[in-house]
């Protein structure tokens, strides 16, 4: 018996050394260049989006500076207009979507049980356009030519005539890295989960996890284009006198916002159903139960998914459109509001019939839940056409969508960040110091937010740099301001916790919550090769329901080969060969990033700029790999 | 807090429509969120106490109780949208609907970052003033409201919802007040640098007083003061740089670009609510109207100390 376990031991250690040589990344820094490791792609984009979260934050704080009393002139209108469009362009296309995106890339192939995403070399691409993204706006700010006419430039105000400069260019090209960098994500995700689930996940055992990430990512593929034809159409308007949004060429302004709204809509299901997705998870595992109503669960998140392309209109009910138009999306809108809350419900309903355990990603769960409720309401509220007249583009709408974004994403975020947090990096945040933060921010968001609804309906509108005393809005931005600073010392330390957690937080060991899904079921923080054995399930809380798992083998341990299995019923089809790491990835999207920043200053760039991408591509896709292995996979017995 | 551009003090009819709205809003969400409220703190209560019972979990979703109460709960969500989209559509056709035949039309056009009003007398000229409207208590007015440059959006909260101002459309918004007072208006779009300072003044006032102020604006200017600067300000205004781009009736200043000044002594403020009126504000306005409003298209005139007083004594005597 002990001889038995004695060989297995030195199997298991014989294994883990073959396949870390196969999937582990060079040393320094050309490994830190070529990496296609999911986990570090996805941990670097982490990084950078939270690095972003801190810099639009501190804009943030500088606007409810300036906003505390009435007549300030420590901004100007110029400073003033930059700092909101920095902030909403930074938090909206380079923190809220690519970070929930990240935070897919990071767990959809953990939870899988799988080795890495369908399309590495994809993952290392969208990481470098996004960071390239992210220097569009950020460089042109340190050097003085700052987007300043917000997060959706309508023309023609970001025309020719009213924008001169390169100001708005910035903004529309940033707009291309960062949707070329979430599409590519999107992509991958979407096809390793339809082709690389564990055998014996089927469709109706997926993890509500997965369904939410599947759902985001099918509504970026369809939502994003949109927006990258805008902004297309509107740097040619700009460059090449092409009229789409001139009134005196035969074009229409209203086309910008149509367009621009069928994606931007989308884009706040695109953010807000990953949250969903996170909370799902967390629910399940602090309340010790299979969340309540999987079926319903499913069918809500697909219901959100087709129903937010229905509704971009009710950003423009003030455009003057024929009435009986208005009030079909009105009901459209409001309809949404239904399967969010099923969600809702079954939440609530699984935490009331389980055993919870209110640790720190539960309390952002409940935080989560008592503030976007709010923003829900008030989305309610801006659905009605007739009331959206009063309501749009005022501070109740700031307020809406800050109770949306930040209560319906950002609070799940801080959770799932807390929750995941001893898997990647394998030590424990401290509980004390993350009640301590989770209570400041929470508290100080709503006392920030809450009196912007107040302020809207006693008439402030939004983006004014300043406002007269007589209007009586100063006390309750004083207010605002005041619990903004509160919120930034709870998220300084949320900081200092996730900081100082990572020396010298408790050791975590593989699943220290008694999580249920299959990112718990290997070391943390995962091997380079994630699992010794690709799993296999029977269940959609497989950790729950077996003491031990089952598992294949016949997966080469000395190459870089994934499983493809069979879109609904998961049944293992093929082997794959993974790609090794590259330095193409990124020099195809330095290739791409030239032809992008040159071509905001001329259109020939768009033609000699092709040549290098498409070097570069040939590079990439030159075919080197040799087949996958041969022979049978079988149980591992 | 100030009422005047508050959308919960509601001044007209449309205004009053759109706050009923929000009223039936209060109340259904109002209690929905109290009863989400309510089972968060019941199941945080029962699933705390419910923790020392035994440890492994659950992994039977089914649950039958729940299930009912699902589709209770579905249906309760389901109604109590219904109602706000049917009280949402009723309010809608309310706003659409036309209340007068008589019709006072006026034209509004958003510039940056001014309004130009331009009221159709009953004898079917065009009076125009700027950045101050004057409506009839009980009246419908048929605002018809158009952009030269950017988009903005008209919008006086105690009146009714905004309607964007949109070069290449043609809008037009229903007004009809029913409280006399004066209320204010701004522009509800993002529409550049001075997007703060694009306000206006609504005056609603008893029928005769409206039509005495429309035939007082139909008159050309004259000046109404006893100060000797008047005359000088009046050469400095009518034959200097300012007539190029304003109009003064029954004078040489006939500029298309600027606001109508004909009665601009008898309006409540200076450059679209950034002052009030007043002498000194005009004076300042005219010699530094970029500190006052950074980006403005009103260029700095050099004047003498003397010739800008003399010019502000004059307009503030067009009343």
């Amino acid at each position: 018996m002990t001889a038995e376990t004695d060989l297995r031991a030195r199997g298991l250690a014989d294994r883990r050394r073959r396949l870390l040589a196969a999937w582990a990344d060079a040393p320094g820094l050309w490994g830190f260049l070529t990496t296609v490791d999911h986990k570090r792609l996805a941990a670097r984009y982490i990084v950078t989006t939270m690095a972003m979260l801190f810099a639009a934050g501190m804009l943030g704080v500088d606007m409810r500076l300036q906003l505390a009393a009435p007549d300030m002139h420590r901004m100007g209108p110029q400073g003033y207009d930059e700092s909101f469009s920095l902030h909403g362009s930074t938090m909206l296309f380079l923190v809220s979507v690519p970070v929930m995106e990240a935070m897919a890339m990071w767990l959809v192939p953990l939870m899988l049980g799988q080795r890495n995403m369908a399309f590495p070399r994809l993952n290392a691409f969208s990481y470098w356009m996004y960071l390239e993204g992210v220097l569009m706006l950020w460089i042109p700010h340190a050097l003085g030519f700052t987007p300043d006419l917000g997060w959706f430039e309508y023309p023609p105000l970001s025309g020719p005539a009213y924008a001169p400069g390169h100001r708005a260019d910035v903004w529309a090209q940033m707009i291309t890295f960062t949707e070329v960098a979430a599409l590519c994500v999107s992509v991958n995700v979407v096809v390793t989960i339809f082709t690389m689930r564990p055998p014996g996940m089927t469709l109706g055992r997926m993890p509500l996890f997965l369904w939410g990430m599947l759902v985001a990512s099918f509504m970026t593929v369809f939502g994003l284009p949109a927006v990258m034809v805008v902004t297309s159409m509107l740097i040619a308007d700009r460059e090449v006198a092409t009229h789409f949004f001139s009134p005196s060429g035969g074009g229409d302004v209203l086309l910008f916002q149509h367009l621009y709204w069928f994606f931007g809509h989308p884009e706040v299901y695109i953010i807000f159903v990953p949250g969903v997705a996170f909370v799902s998870s967390i629910v399940e595992t602090f309340s010790r139960r299979v969340v309540f109503g999987y079926v319903p669960m499913v069918v809500a998140v697909l219901a959100i998914g087709v129903l937010a392309f229905g509704l971009w209109v009710h950003h423009m009910f003030a455009v003057g459109l024929p009435k009986m138009g208005a009030d079909f999306y009105t009901a459209a809108s409001m309809a949404i509001a239904l399967p969010i809350g099923v969600q809702i419900f079954c939440w609530i309903a699984t935490m009331f019939r389980g055993r919870l355990q209110l640790k720190t990603p539960m309390l952002w769960v409940i935080g989560f839940i008592v503030t976007f409720v709010i923003g829900g309401m008030t989305g309610v509220m801006t659905a009605s056409a007739p009331l959206d007249l009063q309501l749009t583009d005022t501070y109740f709408v700031v307020a809406h969508l800050h109770y949306v974004l930040v209560g319906g994403a950002i609070f799940p975020l801080l959770g799932a960040f807390t929750y995941w947090y001893p898997k990647a990096t394998g030590r424990m945040m401290s509980e004390v110091w993350g009640r301590i933060s989770w209570a400041l921010v929470v508290v100080g968001f709503n006392l920030t937010f809450f009196p912007m609804h107040l302020l809207g309906l006693m008439g402030m509108p939004r983006r004014i740099y300043t406002y007269p005393a007589e209007m009586g809005w100063g006390p309750l931005n004083l207010l605002s301001t005041v619990s903004a600073l509160i919120t930034v010392v709870g998220a300084g330390i949320f900081v200092l916790n996730a900081l100082l957690s990572y020396w010298r937080g408790r050791l975590a060991g593989a699943n220290p919550w008694g999580g249920s899904t299959l990112e718990w079921a290997t070391p943390s923080p995962p091997p380079p090769y994630n699992f010794d054995y690709i799993p296999t399930v029977d269940s959609v809380a497989p950790l729950w329901t077996r003491d031990e798992l089952h598992a294949l083998e016949g997966l080469s341990l000395d190459s870089r080969e994934v499983l493809v299995t069979t879109l609904v019923d998961a049944k293992p089809d093929n082997r794959q060969k993974s790609p090794k790491p590259s330095l193409w990835p990124l020099l195809t999207a330095l290739a791409v990033g030239v032809m992008f920043v040159g071509s905001i200053f001329s259109p020939w760039p768009i033609v000699w700029g092709s040549v290098p991408v498409a070097a570069t591509i040939v590079g990439w896709f030159w075919p080197t790999r040799p087949r996958a292995q041969r022979g049978p996979l079988r149980a591992r017995t | 807090m100030s009422p005047a551009q508050s959308a919960l003090f509601p001044a007209a009819e449309q205004a009053a429509t759109q706050f009923d709205v929000l009223t039936l809003m209060l109340w259904i969400c109002g209690v929905m969120y109290l009863v989400v409220l309510l089972f968060v703190a019941l199941a945080i209560w029962r699933g705390a106490r419910a923790r020392a019972a035994a440890d492994s979990p659950v992994t039977e979703a089914a649950d039958p109780t729940l299930s009912r109460a699902l589709a209770i709960w579905s249906c309760v969500v389901v109604l109590g949208l219904t109602a706000l989209v049917v009280g949402s559509f009723f309010a809608d056709r309310s706003l659409a609907a036309a209340r007068d035949r008589e019709t006072l039309v006026i034209r509004a056009t958003g510039q940056q970052w001014w309004w130009r009003f331009a009221y159709r007398t009953p004898g079917g000229a065009w009076v125009e003033t700027a950045n101050e409207l004057h409506l009839p208590a009980g009246r419908t007015a048929r605002v018809e409201v158009g952009s030269t440059d950017v988009i903005h959006s008209f919008w006086a909260p105690p009146l009714a919802g905004k309607m964007d101002v949109i070069p290449g459309h043609a809008n037009v918004l229903d007004l009809t007040p029913q409280r006399i007072g004066w209320y204010r208006g701004t522009c509800g779009e993002f529409c550049g640098l001075q997007h703060a300072h694009m306000a206006f003044d609504v005056r609603v006032e008893s029928p005769a007083d409206f039509d005495r102020w429309l035939a007082a604006q139909a008159t050309p200017a004259a000046p109404q003061s006893g100060d000797p600067s008047v005359a000088r300000g009046q050469v400095v205004v009518t034959q200097g740089q300012c007539a190029e781009c304003h109009t003064i009736r029954g004078t040489a200043a006939a500029g298309k670009a600027g606001p109508d000044l004909t009665h601009i002594g008898s309006r409540r403020s200076i450059a679209a609510g950034t002052l009030p009126m007043s002498r000194g504000g005009l004076e300042g306005w005219i010699e530094q109207p970029a500190a006052l409003k950074p980006g403005t298209n009103m260029p700095a005139v050099s004047l003498s100390p003397s010739d800008a007083d003399a010019a502000s004594a004059y307009l503030l005597s067009l009343k």
